[in-house]
Parts: C-alpha cells; sequence; structure tokens
C-alpha cells in the first residue's frame, strides 16, 4: 500500500513479472495451436469421411420369376439377370445394344445380393412382385453425391421447336441461353447441343424424343454440367438416365450399413470395413491377454523381488531400449520366429496378435513399474509390519493401488498395438481378405493396415472410405481410451 | 572392532526390570547401511510388560535399532546386520526364523499413519486373517471390535466401519493401526515416533492407550519428544551416534543421568 511496502528493485520485480506472463502466453498459444490443428484435422476426416456412410439405390418392382428362381433352391437362382431385367424395364427408352449394356454397369457387381439374400430369407417370396433397393456402382454413387459433376437444372423459358436433322436434330425457338454441351429434355427425350447451325442449335439425341412437337416454357428443362464429359467417369447419357430415374423418386439415399457389415471389395460400394474391425480386436484382444499378466508380472518380480545386480541391471536396461526399438524390428522376429520356426499361419490374428504383444510389452512392464513405484513405501510397510509376507503385501496392497496407473500405461500400449502397422506387414496382414475372420487362424487384416491398403487404391470411391476407416480406427480408440478412464476412476474411487 | 560381548546395560539393575522378565535381549547388535554403521555393539536388555523409551537425538540410530527388533530392516537392500537380538531366548536372526511369524509377534506401529486405503473393518481385519487367527466370520467381526475397543475407536466409529481408514482423522488413524498392531495379538509392539505427526490432543490419547495397553504387552517406543518419554515409559535408552549411551529407570534418566552425554542431551546442551 505504501512506499514502506516495497522492497528490492522494482525493475528486476517488474521484469520479473513480465517473464512470467510472457511464460503463459506461449503456453496458451501452444496449447491454442494443437488445438486448431486438431481440429482442422478432424473435420478433414470427418467430412471426406462422411459420403462413404451413405448409399445410393434404386428402387425397382422385380417379379421373382419361378421359372428363373427354384423356390426350393433360391440361392442358385438368377437374381442378376432379374434386376438387370427390371432395370431395363425402368428405363424402356434405352433400346441400343451398347446402351442396355452401359445401363447395367449403373449397377453394382454385387446389385443382386441383397435381393438373393431377401429371397433366400423368405422363399415365399418367389412368384410375386417384390419392391426393393437395389445398390448402384460406386461410379453413380459418386454423381449422385455431386463428385463427378455439378448439375444444374433449369426450366425452359419461351418455346422451342424441334425438327429432325439427319441423325441429329435442330432446335430453334428461344434457344438463346443454350450452350453447346447443355443437355435439353423435351418430349421424354434428351438432346445435347452440339454446335450453331442455319438458323437454330444442332443437337445430338442422347435420348430419341418420343414426338417432335413444339414445347412451350415450363414444358421443357435444360440440364447444365461443371465438369465437361470427358473429365469425369460418367457419360451424358448415364447421367440423363439417372436423372430421369431421380425424377420419378426411384433412387434413395440410405445409410450404408453394409460399410459395417462387410469385409473388403474390390468394389468400393462393396467394400467394408468389418473383416479389419474384427482382425483387429483379435490380434489385439491376444496381444493383451498375453502382454499384460506377463509384463505385469515382470514389472513386479522387477521392482519387488530380483536381486540388485548386474544381470537385473541388465535386463531393466534392455528393457527400456525395447521400448525404443523400431516396430518394423518386431515384425521381422515375428516373421522369423512366429511364422518360419513355429509354423503359425501367415497373415492369422495370432501371429499378429503375438507381434504386438512382443511389441508393447516393453510399454506395459514400464508403466507398471512406474505405476508400482509410486505407491508410497509406508503402506508395504504397513503390510509387512503386520506380519504379511512379502508376496501377500504386494498383491494385497501394493497392486491394487498400482492398478489404475497399470491400467493407463496398458490402454495407452494397447492404443499404439492398434495403431500399428508395420510389423504386421511383416507377417503378411497386409492381403487383400474379403472375408471376416471368425478364428485366431484365419488370414486377417486390421484396421490401419486396411487404411494403408484403401488409400494406395486408385478409384476416387475409396477416398472417402478410407477416411471412414479412419474415423472408424479413432472411434474404437476413443472408446477405449473412455473405457480405461471408467475404470481408473472406478479404481480410484473406491477409496 | 570389540570382540569381548559388552554386558548388558543393565548396571544397578533398575527397579522396573527387577520386578518383570526381560523379553527382548539384545546382545552386540552392530547394523550397517552400506559403509556407513548405524549401530555400533549395542546390548541392551527389554522388559516385558512397561513402556521402554528410545530417546536421542535425529541419527543416532534409535528408529534403525527398532527396526532391528522385528527385522524390518531387512527389506532395506544394503542394510547387514551382526550380533543377535532374542526375544524370549530365541534368537530372531536364526535362519529357522520366520521373519512374517516374528512380525506377528512384535506388531509394530509407523510415525506417520499408514492405515491401508481399504475399510477401517478390513484394516484391522488383515492380520487375523491372513495368519489364520480366526476360525470363522464372527470369530473376526469379534477380534476387529475388541481390538477397536482396546484403543477406544469403536465409539467414534462403529457406524462407519465400512468407510475408508484414510477418512479418518490423523489420531484416528494412528489409534486404527494400533489395533491393527494388537488385532494379531503380538507379545510386544515396536512404536516409532509414533505422535510425531499428531496434534497435542490426539498425541495425549495416544499415551493414554499406550499406558493401558503396556498391562499386557512389552512396548518399545521411539521418540523425540522428552516429555513424552518422561509421561508413558518406565525406561529410557539414550542413544548418541549409534551407540547405546545409557538405560535405566526413566525417572533416573531424566533426574540423575550416570552419563555427562545424556545430561547435556536432557537439559537441551545438545541435539
Amino acid at each position: 500500500m505504501t512506499d514502506t511496502f516495497k522492497k528490492g528493485d522494482p525493475k528486476l520485480i517488474a521484469r520479473r513479472y513480465r517473464a512470467e506472463r510472457r511464460f503463459r502466453a506461449y503456453g496458451a498459444a501452444a496449447l491454442g495451436l494443437t488445438a486448431l490443428f486438431l481440429a482442422i484435422l478432424i473435420a478433414d476426416i470427418v467430412v471426406k469421411a462422411w459420403p462413404a456412410f451413405f448409399e445410393h439405390r434404386v428402387i425397382m418392382k422385380i417379379a421373382i420369376d419361378p421359372a428363373r428362381v427354384d423356390a426350393k433352391d433360391p440361392i442358385k437362382g438368377d437374381f442378376e439377370g432379374l434386376v438387370k431385367d427390371a432395370f431395363r424395364a425402368a428405363l424402356p427408352a434405352v433400346t441400343s445394344r451398347g446402351d442396355k449394356k452401359k445401363l447395367s454397369g449403373l449397377l453394382s457387381v454385387g446389385a443382386a445380393d441383397d435381393l438373393r439374400r431377401m429371397v433366400v430369407n423368405e422363399p415365399g417370396l418367389v412368384g410375386t412382385e417384390v419392391t426393393a433397393p437395389v445398390l448402384l456402382s460406386a461410379n453413380v454413387d459418386l454423381y449422385l453425391k455431386g463428385q463427378q459433376t455439378g448439375t444444374a437444372l433449369r426450366l425452359g423459358g419461351g418455346t422451342i421447336q424441334i425438327a429432325e436433322a439427319g441423325e441429329d436434330y435442330l432446335l430453334t425457338g428461344a434457344i438463346g441461353s443454350l450452350v453447346a454441351g447443355e443437355v435439353v429434355r423435351v418430349n421424354g427425350g434428351a438432346l445435347r447441343i452440339a454446335a450453331a447451325a442455319a438458323g437454330g442449335l444442332k443437337a445430338e439425341a442422347l435420348v430419341r424424343p418420343a414426338t417432335l412437337n413444339a414445347a412451350t416454357a415450363g414444358q421443357w428443362d435444360v440440364l447444365a454440367f461443371s465438369v465437361a464429359e470427358a473429365g469425369r467417369r460418367i457419360s451424358d447419357r448415364e447421367i440423363v438416365w439417372l436423372e430421369s430415374l431421380k425424377d420419378r423418386g426411384a433412387i434413395e439415399k440410405a445409410v450404408a450399413w453394409r460399410f459395417f457389415a462387410s469385409g473388403d471389395s474390390r468394389e468400393p460400394e462393396l467394400a467394408g470395413i468389418r473383416g479389419a474391425l474384427v482382425g483387429s480386436l483379435l490380434a489385439v484382444a491376444v496381444a493383451l491377454a498375453l502382454s499384460l499378466p506377463l509384463g505385469v508380472a515382470a514389472a513386479i518380480y522387477l521392482e519387488q523381488f530380483a536381486p540388485k545386480n548386474r544381470l537385473t541391471e541388465v535386463i531393466e536396461v534392455n528393457i527400456n531400449n525395447l521400448a525404443a526399438v523400431p516396430s518394423i524390428i518386431f515384425g521381422l522376429l515375428g516373421l522369423a520366429v512366429f511364422l518360419n520356426f513355429f509354423g503359425l499361419p501367415r497373415s492369422a490374428a495370432l501371429a499378429g496378435g503375438l507381434v504386438l504383444a512382443l511389441l508393447v510389452l516393453p510399454t506395459i512392464i514400464i508403466a507398471a513399474r512406474a505405476a508400482l513405484k509410486s505407491v508410497p513405501p509406508s503402506i508395504a510397510e504397513a503390510a509387512l509390519g503386520v506380519g504379511a509376507s512379502h508376496q501377500q503385501a504386494v498383491f494385497h496392497h501394493m497392486l491394487p493401488l498400482a492398478l489404475p496407473g497399470i491400467l493407463t500405461g496398458t490402454i495407452l500400449a494397447v492404443a499404439r498395438a492398434l495403431g500399428e502397422t508395420a510389423p504386421l506387414l511383416m507377417i503378411g496382414m497386409v492381403a487383400f481378405i474379403v472375408d471376416i475372420p471368425r478364428n485366431l487362424t484365419d488370414a486377417a487384416t486390421v484396421l490401419p493396415v486396411q487404411i494403408f491398403l484403401w488409400s494406395d487404391l486408385p478409384e476416387i470411391a475409396f477416398q472417402s472410405r478410407t477416411a471412414a476407416a479412419i474415423v472408424v480406427l479413432l472411434a474404437v480408440l476413443f472408446c477405449l481410451n473412455a473405457v480405461a478412464i471408467y475404470l481408473r476412476k472406478r479404481f480410484e474411487r473406491r477409496w | 572392532m570389540n570382540i569381548m560381548p559388552q554386558t548388558i546395560v543393565t548396571p544397578e539393575k533398575p527397579r522396573i526390570m527387577a520386578e518383570r522378565p526381560i523379553k527382548i535381549v539384545a546382545r552386540d547388535v552392530n547394523v550397517y547401511y552400506g559403509e556407513k554403521q548405524a549401530i555400533k555393539n549395542v546390548s541392551i536388555g527389554i522388559p516385558d510388560r512397561a513402556v521402554s523409551a528410545f530417546i536421542g537425538p535425529s541419527g543416532c540410530g534409535k528408529s534403525t535399532f527398532l527396526r532391528a527388533i522385528n527385522r524390518m530392516n531387512d527389506t532395506i537392500p544394503t542394510c547387514r546386520m551382526t550380533g543377535e537380538i532374542a526375544i524370549d531366548g530365541k534368537n530372531v536372526y536364526d535362519r529357522d526364523v520366520d521373519v512374517v511369524q516374528l512380525r506377528a509377534r512384535v506388531g509394530m506401529v509407523f510415525q506417520k499413519p499408514n492405515p491401508f486405503p481399504k475399510s477401517i473393518f478390513e484394516n484391522v481385519a488383515y492380520g487375523p486373517r491372513i495368519h489364520g487367527l480366526a476360525r470363522n466370520k464372527s470369530d473376526l467381526e469379534d477380534i476387529v471390535v475388541t481390538s477397536l475397543k482396546r484403543t477406544s475407536l469403536f465409539e467414534e466409529v462403529k457406524d462407519r466401519l465400512g468407510h475408508s481408514g484414510t477418512s479418518l482423522s490423523g489420531g484416528q488413524q494412528q489409534r486404527l493401526c494400533i489395533a491393527r498392531a494388537i488385532a494379531v495379538n503380538p507379545e510386544a509392539i515396536l512404536m516409532d515416533e509414533p505422535c510425531s505427526s499428531l496434534d497435542p490432543i490426539a498425541t495425549a490419547k495416544i499415551e493414554e492407550l499406550i499406558d493401558e495397553l503396556r498391562q499386557n504387552f512389552c512396548i518399545v517406543i521411539v521418540t523425540h519428544s522428552m516429555q513424552q518419554a518422561a509421561r508413558v515409559s518406565q525406561l529410557a535408552a539414550f542413544f548418541h551416534l549409534g551407540h547405546l549411551v545409557e538405560f535405566g529407570d526413566t525417572d533416573e534418566i531424566f533426574t540423575a543421568p550416570r552419563e555427562k552425554r545424556t545430561q547435556d542431551y536432557i537439559t537441551g546442551r545438545f541435539g
């Protein structure tokens, strides 16, 4: 308050406070920057992944012809043929052979599978007509998600006349706004503007119009594309077909549960994460089942019982070094020991789990030792003081107190194991595996490897699936962390 | 090093000793921490059913000697010891002595209250349980209740035996630790500065308790407080730089010490 209260060099004191303020500002800035980058990263991944969680299907009436599907043995029925015929029937304007083939290409290769499953589950459907959604190809899916080209639809203003000009057509009348490349839909047909011609615009027929009547304002419309036909993997003609289906409300967008329910596939629309997810969980389960008891036991022995001599010192140093060994080395070790020497099956979750167990063992030992070390020695003394044996003191009193710390370390180790790719490449878990592994010796792959594989594929549709797989991996990690935090809180809250 | 065994320091036979049998006898005890010698040739006879206080300045070795009695020093890897400490005539450092059973016979109370982070009941029940002292559940409950009553803690905690031992106040925690120690029905209780972290009221309660317990146990207490030693003990041993300087009736030590060092310490000239 008064001058008598002041002591010391005021400049020095001011500098001290400045330094403190500066330090706090640095800390806050670092934290803010980290949060920003994290937010950008997660937002980017989620935005990229979002489309992969939805798929487009065309809803069709399909007659299950008893001549093509045997009610007694429906699984062998010609569902591909049924679906293709139904699709063609939905677009009767498509007549030429080549166009029909292209039309079939709009459907997914696995389009008939859903229908087959439906009928196999309910054989009574044979002979009836069902309304079923049929999966569209990834290419079409991309177009419908707007990732191939922007498509703008505008109603025609004014009246246009149509006249045949050889193979093509001549448009006259209110054609002022039309540009080459745009598609005029009129009288049930679709005409692509090619170039100016005598008195009007020459247009090429994508779908032949039913009549040549003049169309007044509102009776015709125009599709304009932001990307020219040559720059996309879907033709104007295909777009016209799809748009007509869309206008009829025959195309639905739905959550792509199959992404979570099926294994890998060469077709992006059929590819799912289930196989990799199950593989990851199996491998991590093996790793945890092995490394947790071994690691904790090793930590207890080293921390509490091992004599302090040269040998234990060397072991301790080596454990610390092992934690820093690049993970691919563990993969090589696994290849040499588990596959070549013990003859375990290649790319199996068992071999992967064993390698991951080796990988996380040092981490768990270090975490468990640190946790045991942090238990106050007075607790051990108290136990020994009432006549507990050393082992009783450790297992009754020290281990329960160390458990939260051990769990935290273990979860960190498991998170690392879950994200590990390199060592698994060495033992063949990098293969293209369609089936979902049913046991530990089935060929399997894991989430990070699946991400790696998908990120390598040229199909654009796999980009969003790669991001979606990353989201799944992150979600699994968050779940694991949540479990760890819950367990830790539970053990801590006991007293 | 002195090869001849030193005579047990019972010169003139203290009054208390004459009245009671000697429970713990130490002969030529030397304790080393690595190179450093903490206890030098200590020989002493501690009587049963009395409170013996070890006093002396910090680092004089009194705690080390206390911990040598129930072999708590065994847990320190660098710690070595020579000589013998016998309880009822049996050297506790003999090969055939089970340290677990020894500690069941010689309980210990530590400087800082260190209840297990478990329930009050579990704290007391732990010892009897691991030694198999209770045949069944009601037996165990009897032991717990009796032990808590003997430390006059029962009335204070009877409604919350399931609560954590660490939720008690410092003084209550220390009484819980004493209850834990007597629950296994030891013959001797070693107390290492049991009141040093407690307030005067809690200290008074513990001292009262020690006075009651001496009817049944051989109690050895290490204390920094001379007043406490004077209040609770019948015998006092003064340690200095690893040597046992003087051991005798507390009254004598405090009123008419034979050694000059004892007198200097008691009168506050060093320490």
